[in-house]
């Protein structure tokens, strides 16, 4: 929270994107979130990701449900279209959205009380249906807007900042994403925009539902010792599994020099990700092997972390439903109402 | 690269950048804050510290501080610093309580200072307090030097020149007046002087050696000496058509007073074109508000006779190129003859010192100047010091208060038997501006307003009074405006890197991209490695100690930083602290 205005100038030599813009360009308001928190920076590395791929802000769509992840829309991409929707139901309104609209660009930002407390159903239905959306779940394993209960994705022995210690199993949603055969999850950490960024951009290029946890350290109620969500925690126990590129359509490739065995996966829109298996042996297309490594690491106590399973070419929620090549807001208003008789025709047809 | 020690007061004073670029050092932000407080007598006191001369300069001065302003590379243009400087002392209040005074007791110490300009009344300023006994031979019959005579009262009213002259003799400096040294040996051997001070500036115009010069010499002024005429009513008109020789200051002083005094088409010509003026560019602008022609390429060869009468001047046309190694050559492309019935030289100025005897022990430079330590001001004869123009050559008013706050600091030293190189330095004190949660003890939101023009008398009103005072200053309305330009630079942005947890807060928030977090490296690859690249080698980095979770370090580009405090505001941790510079500069104590 802050008084001031952030200043409207900028660094003159600041570098533009295809449509002359500048990352200051896609910001939105100033954040009243708490000064430190990841949050913030997931937003910040939003802003980068669009820009990077000369994405215009207002073919965007950003939707929300309700907590502190929730108000982090309005931060970024201040021309872009946005829904600030009901607690955990964003995946619904998300999914109307782009039924109606399929032309355009849609990210939904939640949080982990949002998506796997009382949105959870419609979480693990959007997975199903594979609805085009980069959904980005800012996870800080506490309710920070009514200080700090634990929240589903809290791990067990964790401790809050009165010092009670949490029993439950967690909900690990990139497992979850997982056994519901979502066919993009990846798990980060905002504070390591270096890796976040490039995930977000492949993310966002990506056809269907594409999971991306965050790691996003509550700075207010869960950053002591004894969490394990704190920036200390997640760094000490940060484990890359599988570094993710992405290399947009029409740009030269170049091979990038690293340790480990890379995989391409050509997106629909003809962009590829390389994918570099940090993890020797690693494969990020292999749902089963993924899955017990992710098994295996969050029981050693760590935070498996990258493009973890990436599958291109499946039936998004448009395919399935055999739904208009157009956005409906494109179809002649005789074609998408044709009136009263036409739906008698229609009526009469199920008598 | 090295952890940076933001201890070293000169680190965060070069962040001040004009400051660093002032010659005395004035806290220029600090002083601006109190005129946005509307604290002027704080404001013109705390100006008067450093410059000695806040109204004049305030009118006159050189500007070293605006080119360097950092609000000229975040915008177009810097703060209107030396107006703001005017705007504190023309609504100062009571001041006579609050300027130092001279003790009863005396030291014992005697000294004389040469020449009564402003290097040698900041001399005088400096030493009356400790109680010397200061003795001042002045040629004229009034004191200020080239301040007085060189500048014209249209643009420095005398009442400001008078009263600021007074604060400092009226602490009982002895002043002879029209009373001119012919012999240094004289003064040394028999004066009595414990220490002798030269401040007698360069007060010799350029002469310019044409065909014609010697049959013409009646319609052929020196700049500076015309410029004294003027001043003392020796000189009251001169014909309607001025050539004006030269494209300095002085040329606009003269330019500007020739139009005032019957000049009805007068012409500066210049050999060069635009770019390599010496006048500052307000100066040019408010000629040419005058109706003055600037006229450039154009190299004087002849001075034009008819009947024994200087009737105009012979010009040669020049292009001007680089050679191949950069230096600048001309090439005549033509010539020509412009009418006139004056001309006068401003072409630069001279030292001259047939006074100085060669066999004192004072040593020259092949340039006829003394050799001059650079540090003490004192000359290779012990006792002998010099400051001003008179030192190095011409430079402006506020280079003649830096030389002599110097030498006085020597002086005293010298006169106490003391080592004159064994000079205190300057100290730092770091005081955090934190009010509380976002609230700090300076305005730190960014005021995009562009900067604000002065006002000048109506041109007709200006020409019939020839010391009606051209510009008006700042009103109320520009003042509040321009003062909330200033970027605060001296409220730095201090790091402790071990509270810090690597959130990115700052990084994401900073308006202006000067922040990064990375691994360390050198400097020239840490530069290129940055949010935007820092290209700008004038401004420095600086670089953290490793930070606590990765020992990456943070890097901060100092060079657009506009202050504004939000990546303080946005720690968590308070890593980051606004904290307020006070740089103690030593004077003489």
């Amino acid at each position: 929270m802050s008084y001031i205005a952030k200043p409207s100038v900028a660094h003159k030599r600041l570098e533009k994107n295809a449509h002359g813009l500048t990352v200051r360009d896609y910001e939105g308001s100033l954040s009243t979130l708490c000064a430190g928190c990841g949050h913030d920076s997931i937003t910040a590395a939003i802003i980068q990701a669009f820009w990077r791929l000369n994405i215009e802000p207002h073919r965007v769509v950003k939707l929300s449900g309700i907590g502190c992840s929730s108000k982090t829309p309005t931060y970024f991409l201040r021309e872009a279209h946005g829904f600030n929707s009901v607690h955990g139901r964003m995946p619904s309104v998300a999914t109307g959205a782009a039924a109606a609209n399929r032309e355009l660009v849609y990210i939904g930002i939640s949080g982990d009380g949002d998506s796997l407390s009382i949105g959870l159903g419609q979480l693990c239905h959007a997975i199903r249906r594979n609805v085009n959306l980069t959904y980005v779940l800012e996870n800080n394993g506490v309710y920070g807007l009514t200080k700090g209960q634990f929240s589903a994705s809290a791990d067990v022995g964790t401790k809050a900042k009165r010092g009670q210690v949490n029993r439950q199993q967690p909900i690990d949603p990139a497992m979850l994403a997982l056994t519901l055969g979502a066919t993009f999850v990846a798990r980060s950490f905002s504070g390591d925009k270096a890796q976040l960024v490039p995930i977000l951009e492949a993310a966002l290029r990506h056809r269907g539902f594409a999971l991306v946890d965050v790691i996003s350290p509550c700075v207010t109620f869960n950053d002591h010792q004894g969490s394990t969500k704190s920036y200390m925690y997640t760094r000490e126990h940060y484990h890359e599994v599988v570094e993710a590129d992405l290399v947009p359509l029409r740009t030269p490739i170049e091979t990038k020099q690293g340790e480990g065995e890379a995989r391409q996966v050509r997106l629909h829109d003809g962009s590829l990700v390389t994918l570099r298996s940090v993890e020797p042996g690693y494969d990020p297309t292999d749902r089963d092997a993924a899955y017990l490594h992710l098994r295996k690491l969050a029981k050693a106590g760590e935070v498996a972390t990258g493009l973890l399973y990436l599958e291109e070419g499946e039936s998004d929620m448009h395919e399935m439903s055999n739904t208009s090549d157009t956005a409906l807001v494109n179809v002649p208003f005789e074609e998408l109402c044709p009136g009263q008789d036409a739906l008698q025709k229609l009526m009469n047809e199920f008598r | 690269m090295q952890p940076t020690d933001t201890r070293d007061p000169d680190y965060y004073h070069r962040v001040v950048d004009c400051q660093w670029a002032c010659p005395a050092h004035t806290n220029v932000p600090e002083y601006i804050r109190l005129i946005a407080q509307g604290k002027y007598t704080e404001s013109y006191m705390l100006n008067r510290q450093s410059n000695v001369f806040p109204g004049i300069l305030g009118r006159t001065c050189d500007r070293p501080c605006e080119p360097a302003c950092r609000r000229g590379r975040v915008e177009e243009k810097p703060v209107a610093i030396c107006r703001l400087k005017r705007v504190a002392a023309d609504l100062k209040g009571e001041v006579d309580h609050l300027l130092p005074t001279a003790p009863e007791e005396k030291n014992g110490k005697r000294v004389a200072l040469i020449g009564a300009g402003p290097a040698s009344l900041t001399v005088a300023n400096d030493l009356l307090p400790l109680g010397y006994d200061v003795t001042i031979f002045e040629a004229l019959p009034k004191p200020g030097g080239l301040m007085r005579t060189n500048i014209p009262s249209f643009r420095l009213p005398a009442e400001v020149l008078d009263t600021e002259i007074d604060y400092v003799l009226r602490m009982g400096a002895k002043v002879h007046y029209d009373h001119r040294i012919e012999s240094l040996k004289a003064l040394l051997d028999e004066g009595g002087f414990d220490a002798v001070f030269v401040g007698t500036g360069a007060p010799k115009g350029k002469e310019l050696d044409l065909p014609g010069r010697q049959e013409a010499s009646a319609n052929v002024h020196i700049g500076i000496e015309w410029l004294e005429a003027v001043h003392f009513g020796h000189v009251e008109k001169i014909g309607e058509k001025v050539l004006v020789i030269g494209v300095g200051n002085t040329a606009m002083d003269c330019c500007r007073s020739s139009i005032r005094l019957g000049g009805t088409s007068v012409k500066v010509m210049a050999r060069k074109d635009r770019r390599y003026f010496k006048a500052s560019p307000w100066e040019l602008e408010d000629a040419e508000e005058e109706q003055v022609e600037i006229i450039e390429n154009h190299s004087p060869a002849e001075f034009v006779l008819k009947d024994g009468k200087l009737v105009g001047m012979r010009f040669e046309i020049v292009e001007w190129h680089e050679d191949d190694k950069g230096r600048l050559r001309s090439k005549t492309v033509g010539d020509t003859v412009i009418d006139c019935d004056d001309v006068i030289l401003a072409i630069g100025q001279d030292n001259a010192f047939p006074w100085v005897e060669r066999d004192i022990g004072i040593e020259f430079d092949e340039w006829g100047l003394m050799k001059v330590d650079k540090t003490t001001f004192m000359t290779d004869r012990p006792g002998v010091f010099v400051g001003g123009d008179a030192a190095w050559g011409p430079e402006n008013i506020i280079w003649a208060v830096a030389h002599g706050q110097q030498a006085a600091i020597s002086i005293h030293k010298y006169c106490q038997g003391k080592s004159l190189t064994d000079r205190a330095p300057n100290a730092l004190e770091l005081t955090s501006s934190k009010m509380g949660l976002h609230e700090w003890s300076y305005a730190n939101s960014y005021n995009p307003k562009p900067r604000s023009k002065m006002t000048h008398v109506d041109l007709a009103a200006r020409l019939k009074e020839f010391s009606l005072e051209v510009e008006l200053g700042f009103d109320p309305d520009q003042t509040a405006l321009e003062v909330r330009r200033c970027l605060n630079c001296d409220i730095q942005t201090d790091f402790s890197s071990s509270k810090c947890i690597e959130c990115d807060a700052c990084i994401d928030i900073c308006p202006t991209s000067c922040l990064t977090m990375t691994p360390v490296a050198e400097e020239s690859k840490l530069r290129l490695a940055l949010t935007v690249p820092a290209t700008n080698l004038d401004q420095p980095l600086f670089v953290s100690d490793a930070l606590p979770q990765t020992k990456r370090v943070m890097v901060k580009d100092e060079d657009v930083c506009v202050h504004c405090g939000l990546c303080a505001e946005r720690c968590p941790t308070a890593a980051w602290d606004m904290a307020k510079m006070d740089l103690k500069i030593p004077h003489a104590k």
